[in-house]
């Protein structure tokens, strides 16, 4: 879900960007080191500490063999990323290590993590690691700021010229009907007119809007086809700050170009680029 | 000849800065979609390009961002699809056994005056064209279903409709894959299984395919 901390962690402990990690979401697990490792704990803070000690987040950690990770209270945030140096070894479906809940493929064959499991590492020898490395405060992205930036989608004009203010003015409440595919918020009712559109493909940040008024911000697990109005998608580079709502978190939608699209997404990858290669 | 006039504009709307939409028209019509079909299948050969979807009459284009705009990329989607459609390659044939006792099978009998017989009759009678394949893995959007079978959605959809069921909305039929919440009405069943996880792709249908159903008495 939030892909900056999982590339972040991934590069602090000395892998390439896109090996597995672990997303946790509201709490974290408790993991026993077997062997000597580095990992790296980003996205949200659920009170990482290892051995009872608070342990650094976005920076680079040694285990020793009998090192305990464990988390306490969520303090921000919905979802930590925690990534080993070697990457963690999982099944691949369609290309990719992450897990399916719905089709039972991928990561720990196809299902959540349970008490009992063993991790293994990905790769054999992993690269040669440093602790310590860490992202500079400055770089780490501010959660606290739920304000997702949008671009108008294809069907916005099929929202009065009320329902576009509300839109991207209103506060928006993440509702209990939120996961890894979308979000269902409350607020505003945004009324759209028009025939039923014929479905078409869709896209992670989609704001669709049916019927009910009710929108629904689609998130990485989305349907792949769907036929409601979209009528904003938050940008790529306010994803991750989409990815750490929880329900209960208000957040609100702004409005912005491509061009100020483009310019944050730099300069999310130029803060990753201070971590190693991207 | 060349296309109708009205089929040779593609309308661009960005979908967020690093994807697109690329609208042909806005009917459920078998040419449209099968340039659809066609003008994905091209896009997805450019290197800016990441992947891309085609819909019913719309195709939608995930792009690298560090190579491409919507505006660069819109100007090459115009010129695409502008280009007269090459001859489309029929697709596969599956004929697909279906017992036909929906629990909405009689509903939709009485709502659209026919007998239940009649509804049957109607709907093993074309063969579908898929559509799109998409919504939840290995869902496919059947049509054009027969005019006299045409009815709007349920008004309350169902929390979790059971996998195989056959069902039709709008101008639409489909089978449901996995069990999902569903508005559309159930007339029957069918064992075949449509979400193929371990192959590639993975799922039993293609858009462009073709599926003719066939009344069974008993799941085979």
């Amino acid at each position: 879900m939030d892909r900056f901390a999982h590339r972040a962690a991934n590069l602090l402990a000395g892998n390439s960007p896109q090996e597995a990690t672990l997303e946790c979401t509201m709490s974290g697990p408790h993991l026993l080191a077997e062997a000597p490792c580095l990992i790296a704990i980003t996205g949200a803070d659920f009170e990482p500490r290892v051995n009872g000690a608070p342990a650094p987040m976005w920076t680079g950690v040694f285990l020793a063999p009998g090192d305990r990770l464990t988390f306490g209270g969520r303090r921000s945030g919905a979802r930590a990323s925690i990534a080993v140096g070697g990457g963690f070894e999982g099944d691949r479906w369609l290309g990719s290590r992450s897990t399916s809940i719905m089709a039972g493929r991928g990561g720990m064959h196809g299902r959540t993590l349970a008490a009992g499991d063993a991790l293994a590492n990905a790769s054999e020898r992993p690269a040669p690691a440093v602790a310590g490395r860490h992202l500079p405060a400055g770089l780490r992205p501010d959660y606290s700021d739920h304000t997702l930036r949008a671009i108008p989608g294809p069907h916005v004009r099929r929202l009065d010229p009320e329902g576009r203010r509300l839109l991207f003015s209103a506060l928006f409440t993440v509702s209990r009907e939120a996961d890894r595919m979308g979000y269902r918020l409350e607020g505003p009712a945004l009324a759209t007119s028009g025939e039923e559109l014929l479905s078409f493909g869709l896209v992670a940040g989609a704001v669709q809007v049916p019927r009910s008024g009710q929108p629904i911000l689609l998130m990485a697990d989305h349907q792949t086809a769907g036929g409601y109005p979209v009528v904003a998608t938050v940008i790529s580079a306010s994803m991750h700050v989409a990815a750490q709502l929880a329900p209960g978190d208000t957040l609100r939608f702004l409005q912005v170009t491509a061009a100020e699209a483009n310019r944050r997404r730099l300069e999310l990858s130029a803060a990753l680029a201070t971590l190693g290669s991207v | 000849m060349p296309p109708p006039r009205s089929i040779q504009r593609a309308r661009i709307h960005p979908l967020g800065d690093t994807a697109l939409l690329a609208e042909l028209g806005s009917r459920l019509d078998t040419a449209l979609n099968t340039r659809a079909i066609g003008l994905a299948g091209a896009l997805r050969k450019r290197r800016d390009v990441r992947q891309a979807v085609a819909g019913y009459s719309s195709v939608t284009v995930h792009f690298d961002p560090d190579q491409a705009t919507h505006e660069s990329l819109g100007a090459a989607i115009k010129r695409l699809a502008a280009k007269r459609p090459k001859m489309a390659v029929p697709g596969r044939l599956h004929r697909i056994p279906v017992v036909y006792d929906g629990p909405d099978l009689a509903e939709v009998a009485r709502a659209l005056g026919l007998s239940v017989e009649a509804v049957i009759a109607a709907h093993v009678r074309p063969i579908y064209r898929v559509f799109l394949v998409g919504f939840v893995p290995g869902w496919a959007y059947l049509g054009p279903l027969p005019e006299e079978l045409e009815l709007p959605r349920r008004h309350i959809p169902r929390t979790q409709v059971p996998a195989g069921s056959v069902a039709i909305a709008g101008r639409q039929t489909g089978i449901y894959p996995v069990p999902v919440p569903g508005g559309w009405h159930l007339i029957g069943r069918s064992s075949v299984r449509l979400f193929l996880p371990d192959s590639d792709p993975p799922s039993l249908f293609r858009a462009g395919d073709r599926v003719k159903f066939f009344a069974a008495r008993a799941m085979p």
